[in-house]
Formats: structure tokens, C-alpha cells, sequence
């Protein structure tokens, strides 16, 4: 029986990390449904992109309260999971505070510890006031109703459940390190705890002691049921922020790709040898389509984009089409392509049949030809998320598969074929600006 | 270009015309301006004239890869057949495609944007510029979206209008954050999408309330939508849109 809560929390650690490795493989395999896509280039500006952007979040601050904010929640996450680290350590060896032989070292630690877990609360609590409360309105654009309004709730409530569990479990171990409570040695310094104890007064040791282990397993718990939320969520970004800005776009903005398979077929065109009327070779791949219309179409680094998605929508905000009231919104394109492809892979895995497509049952072409490519909400993002190169995509499908142009832009490339300019001038009056 | 190249003469760069430049009649006056200034820095230039034709940006944002990269071929064919090297546009459209799209597909050159350039010839001393009629104004500058953020390109044309002796004025979303003006990713030839504004008035009237009297931009679309929104603000009596390159020629007196 003595070992019985080190059994149980070993199980609880084996189930948690368990699952949580389950759900990482299905997002690799709803990630790797796209195409595929060599990037071994620039490895080490890549990194440096990585260092700027994920880990300096340089790109957060440009919105200088919601980016100060969250600098205090990530430091926050990073340094108290070496405090995670302890808790399981001692959860698996039935200790307690095995590392406070660390001595200065310790105290250091857990007095920043908590004071920023006091600034994760706060930081929350603003969090959730300027999205309920002052309602920004990048927070109650028309997708963020339902799922994505909770989801960004939960996240909120989660992580102050979390940091008020870690801050009591603290002051109940103060207080019994002051009562000199068996098992309970003399560690740590406690700036925020210590304000908590006049809480505690009246409560016994056994009662101290059933406060403090009820608050330490239900915090480690929470910690292995929000690590498996993350699939389910938004919240994806603390862990994929920093492979999707490796892989980001290292080429100026405005640098579209070119097509590989139309530059070949151009090739064969201007090439005076090539026989278009003989027969493929029996071994020659099937072509793929032109562009885009689902999530297989699409690259794994477009498809990580998605997922990395953690819809604070500054793109939104920030995008032209969007500020005039048209239909596009980038987040939104987002989230549509996270959507389909979570769908796509889950009835993949099921063997049910998907009668579904990105296009037409989840993004519209009216959002598609509303983008003016103006690159503002590939700016806008704090992590690298490029919606541009997805609706460039999809639009290559609608004109080069489906030829389903809007009529004016069917006449705009119809004038670029026959007189080499957009509109309908005769190439020969090309230099009359000199003479007139 | 044909008749110099057939002189064997070289030329310094190659002054890419590009369709809107050619044809429409705002855009023209942008071109003539320009080419007054390089004949006035002395500067031996070249146009393709009927040998240009459209880089097939337009093509390309609007989804048809093919059109635009048979309009690469054949211009690249073209430019690599005279040796083309240095190549100067008033285009940022002309300018991306060139710079960042053509290298890839056989056709590579030194690009500058015309603001880049006219700062060029500032810097060393080739061209004077002189506030003459604008001494002292308001100016606000409107970045193209392809000039700026999907090119990095924010100080040259600023820098320019410094030199006019003219007070810039920001508006609020400028640089990174400069807002679009409707016209990128083939907007600019078709109707918009329903919506409750259309992008060039939210523009023009960000422009407008800089209270400045000329709003300068560096791209013939940008100059079009954003005639057209002070326009439509009936403001075009108070606001002038010109072009940079409109700025220090009408300053010289060219």
C-alpha cells in the first residue's frame, strides 16, 4: 500500500504521455496528407528565423500590450516546467522537493516560480477581459463564435486553474514546513505563498496536508490533460510555433513560387523536337492537377501552418478585403484548412468514405478572388503563417482546372494572350508615349 | 533597344515601360516624366518598345501560372537576346516579377524599382532635386504593397520626397503596415467582391485626413485607385496624386 501513489501516478504519467503521443502521430499523418515538400535550404538562417521570431517573439511586440503580455505567459510556461519537471520526479520517487539540495539555487527558482505564475494570472485574466469584456474586435469577427470562442476560453481557465493549483499547493507546504509537518522540509523561499498563509490559519495538519496533495495531484494531472487538449485546440501553436518560422518563407514576400509542372509543359512547348502527340511512357506518373481544391493539394508546410494557427487573428485585421466587408477573412482560411484536413485524416483512419473538398463545401471562391495579395496578413503573423500561398494555390486550380474565372479576369488574361497587355491596345501602339 | 543594339551601342540599363505605363493615359504621363528625368541625368537608357510585353503578373496573381509563364519565356527571350543586365521600372508589379519571379526561369538581371534608381543618380550627384513648387508642402506617401512589404523597398522613395524640401507626413498605417490600395492580384480589372466599402476610398480618405495636399505614390495601379477614391471624395480640387518621379520632374520644370 505504501507504494500505491507512486503506482498510481506512474500510471497517470504512462496514460498521459501515452495519448499524448498518439495524438502527435495523427497530427504528423493529417500533416504528412499533403504533398510533399523539400526544404533542407538555409539551415542556419532558418534557425536564426526560428531564434527571432518564435523564441524572441519578435513579431508578438509589435502589438505591444497583447506582445508583453504573452512574453510573461511563455517565459512563464518554459521556466515552470522545470517546476513540472520536480513534480514528476517526485511523483515517480515518492519524495518531496527532490531538488531542493540545490539550496540558493532552489530558493531562487521557486520564488520565480511563483511570481510568474502571478504573472500568468494576471496576464490571463487580461487575456480574457479583452476578449469578453472589451470584446477587441479581432475577437468577435463572425468565426470566432462557438467552438473558437471557447476553445480560446478554456485555454484561459485552464491556465489559471493551473497557476492558482500551483500557488496553493505552494502556501499548504509553507505552512507545514512552519508547523514542521513530517515530510515536509524546510525548502524554497515563497514570496507569493507566503502572503496566502493567513488562508491556511485554521486549517490542521492533516488538513494542510490533504489541501496540499490534492492541489499538487490535481495540478500535474491538468498538466497532462491540457498537454492532450492541445490536439484538439488552437493552443497547437506552443509546440508548432517554432518548426512552421524554421520553415517559413525565407524569399521576399512578394515572390510567389513558380509551378514546376507548368514550367515543363512550357518547356515542351517551346521546344521545336518535342512530339506532343506521342504517348506517354507506360511508367510516366499520372499528372497532378493545376493548384489546389483539397488538402492533399496543398504542401505539409502549408498544412503545419494551419495547424499552428492559434487564430489571434491580426491577419485578419490587418487585411484589406477583411476591413471593407468582404467575405475573405486569412484566419479564417485558416482555420477552414485545419479543419479539412483534421476531417480528412480522421475518415481516412476510420475508412469512411469523404465525400467532402476544401473547395466549395469549406472556402468559396468569392473569399478566394476577394485577396488582393497585398501580403499584409503574412506580415501580420507573429509565427510565419503564409494564407497567401494557399489562396494563390486554390485560385491556380479554379483557373487552370476548372477555368472558373471571374468574366472580367477572363478578358484581363484573354488581352495578355492576344496583345501582351491586359487591356485590349494593340502591341504595336506600345511606344507611342514617346512621340505624343 | 533593337536600333541601339543594332548600332552596337551599350546602354546603362534598360527602362522596363510595362503595359500600364504604355497605355493608359494617367500612367503615361508617370513614364514621360520619368524618361525626362533619366534624358536630363544624362543617362543612356533603352526601351524594348513593341518587343515589351506584359511579365504576366496579373496572369500569375490571378491563378493562371500557365499564361504567365509563357509571358516569362518570351520576355526572358527577348531581354537575355540584347544582354540585357540592369533593368529600371516604374512598375513595383513589373518590378517583383522581374526581380524575384524571372530568375528561376532563365532570366536573370539587376532590377530596380524608378525610386531606387532616381535615389541612385540623387546620391551621386548625377541629379539635383529641388522643392521648387512643392518647398515646404505637405506630401504623404502611400507604399505599394508591392514595393514595400512584399519587397522591403520603404526609404528610397522617402527619401526622395525629403529631398523636394517637403514636409513628409505618415499616415498611421505606412511602412509594414501600409494599407493596400485595392488594386493587387488582378483586382485592379475586375468589379470587387460585395462587401460594405471598396478598399481605394478607405485609403483615400486615410490619405486625406493627413491633411496633406499631395499624396505620392510609386505605382501607376496604386495612382489610378487612389485618383479615383479622392474622386469619389470630391477632393480632388485639395488633393493631388502624383507619382515620385511626376514630383521632381514638375520640381525641375522638366
Amino acid at each position: 500500500m505504501h507504494y500505491l501513489p507512486n503506482i498510481l501516478f506512474v500510471i497517470s504519467l504512462a496514460l498521459g504521455i501515452g495519448f499524448f503521443v498518439r495524438n502527435i502521430k495523427r497530427l504528423r499523418s493529417s500533416i504528412f496528407q499533403a504533398k510533399p515538400l523539400e526544404v533542407n535550404d538555409h539551415k542556419s538562417e532558418r534557425l536564426k528565423q526560428m531564434f527571432r521570431i518564435a523564441i524572441g517573439q519578435s513579431k508578438m511586440v509589435k502589438k505591444p500590450i497583447a506582445g508583453l503580455l504573452h512574453i510573461v505567459v511563455y517565459v512563464g510556461f518554459i521556466i515552470i516546467n522545470i517546476e513540472v519537471l520536480e513534480i514528476i520526479l517526485d511523483g515517480i520517487l515518492g519524495t518531496h522537493r527532490i531538488f531542493a539540495p540545490l539550496g540558493t539555487l532552489y530558493n531562487v527558482l521557486i520564488a520565480s516560480f511563483e511570481i510568474l505564475a502571478v504573472g500568468v494570472i494576471l496576464s490571463v485574466l487580461i487575456f480574457w477581459i479583452r476578449r469578453n469584456i472589451i470584446r477587441i474586435n479581432r475577437f468577435i469577427k463572425s468565426e470566432m463564435t462557438g467552438w473558437p470562442k471557447l476553445d480560446a476560453n478554456l485555454i484561459l481557465y485552464i491556465e489559471l486553474v493551473l497557476m492558482s493549483l500551483f500557488l496553493i499547493m505552494n502556501a499548504a507546504d509553507l505552512s507545514l514546513q512552519q508547523m514542521g509537518a513530517d515530510h515536509y522540509l524546510q525548502a524554497g523561499i515563497f514570496p507569493i505563498a507566503s502572503l496566502l498563509l493567513p488562508l491556511f490559519d485554521s486549517f490542521s495538519v492533516d488538513q494542510l496536508i490533504l489541501i496540499e496533495r490534492t492541489a499538487w495531484w490535481l495540478h500535474i494531472l491538468g498538466i497532462l490533460a491540457f498537454l492532450n487538449y492541445l490536439y484538439y485546440s488552437k493552443h497547437l501553436h506552443i509546440l508548432l510555433a517554432f518548426p512552421n518560422t524554421y520553415y517559413g518563407k525565407l524569399t521576399p514576400k512578394g515572390q510567389l513560387t513558380n509551378d514546376s509542372q507548368v514550367a515543363s509543359e512550357v518547356a515542351q512547348m517551346m521546344d521545336p523536337n518535342f512530339d506532343p502527340y506521342a504517348a506517354p511512357a507506360a511508367d510516366a506518373p499520372i499528372p497532378e492537377p493545376f493548384g489546389a481544391s483539397d488538402v492533399d493539394e496543398l504542401n505539409w508546410v502549408q498544412l503545419m501552418n494551419a495547424y499552428s494557427c492559434t487564430e489571434c487573428g491580426r491577419c485578419t485585421a490587418s487585411c484589406p478585403a477583411n476591413l471593407t466587408g468582404k467575405k475573405l477573412s486569412p484566419r479564417h482560411i485558416m482555420m477552414k484548412v485545419r479543419d479539412r484536413a483534421h476531417e480528412k485524416s480522421t475518415l481516412k483512419r476510420l475508412g469512411a468514405t469523404d465525400t467532402k473538398k476544401l473547395l466549395g463545401d469549406y472556402i468559396t471562391p468569392e473569399e478566394l478572388w476577394a485577396c488582393t495579395s497585398c501580403n499584409a496578413c503574412v506580415e501580420a503573423c507573429p509565427i510565419s503563417i503564409d494564407p497567401l500561398s494557399i489562396i494563390i494555390d486554390m485560385r491556380r486550380y479554379l483557373v487552370m482546372e476548372q477555368s472558373a474565372a471571374p468574366t472580367e479576369l477572363n478578358s484581363m488574361m484573354t488581352n495578355v494572350e492576344t496583345n501582351g497587355a491586359p487591356w485590349p491596345f494593340n502591341q504595336l501602339d506600345r511606344a507611342n508615349w514617346t512621340n505624343e | 533597344m533593337a536600333e541601339l543594339s543594332a548600332q552596337g551601342k551599350e546602354i546603362e540599363v534598360l527602362f522596363w515601360v510595362g503595359c500600364a505605363g504604355s497605355f493608359d493615359d494617367r500612367a503615361k504621363k508617370i513614364t514621360k516624366a520619368f524618361a525626362k528625368i533619366l534624358i536630363e541625368s544624362k543617362v543612356e537608357f533603352a526601351i524594348l518598345g513593341q518587343e515589351e510585353t506584359c511579365t504576366g503578373d496579373p496572369a500569375k496573381r490571378a491563378g493562371n501560372e500557365f499564361l504567365f509563364q509563357m509571358q516569362a519565356a518570351t520576355n526572358i527571350q527577348v531581354l537575355n537576346s540584347y544582354g540585357v543586365k540592369r533593368i529600371v521600372t516604374t512598375c513595383p508589379h513589373c518590378f517583383n516579377t522581374l526581380k524575384n519571379e524571372y530568375p528561376e526561369l532563365g532570366g536573370n538581371y539587376q532590377v530596380v524599382h524608378h525610386t531606387q534608381f532616381l535615389n541612385e543618380l540623387l546620391e551621386s550627384g548625377r541629379l539635383q532635386i529641388e522643392g521648387g513648387a512643392f518647398n515646404g508642402q505637405k506630401i504623404t506617401y502611400h507604399d505599394a504593397c508591392y514595393l514595400g512589404r512584399a519587397n522591403g523597398v520603404y526609404e528610397a522613395p522617402r527619401r526622395l520626397i525629403e529631398a523636394l524640401d517637403a514636409e513628409l507626413v505618415e499616415m498611421k498605417r505606412c511602412k509594414q503596415n501600409g494599407l493596400c490600395c485595392g488594386a493587387g492580384g488582378a483586382q485592379m480589372f475586375k468589379e470587387s467582391e460585395s462587401g460594405d466599402k471598396e478598399i481605394n476610398i478607405e485609403r483615400s480618405q486615410e490619405a486625406i485626413n493627413t491633411k496633406a495636399s499631395t499624396i505620392a505614390s510609386a505605382c501607376p495601379f496604386c495612382n489610378t485607385m487612389l485618383t479615383d477614391g479622392v474622386k469619389s471624395e470630391e477632393k480632388e480640387g485639395e488633393f493631388k496624386v502624383m507619382d515620385i518621379a511626376e514630383l521632381i520632374a514638375n520640381a525641375k520644370d522638366l
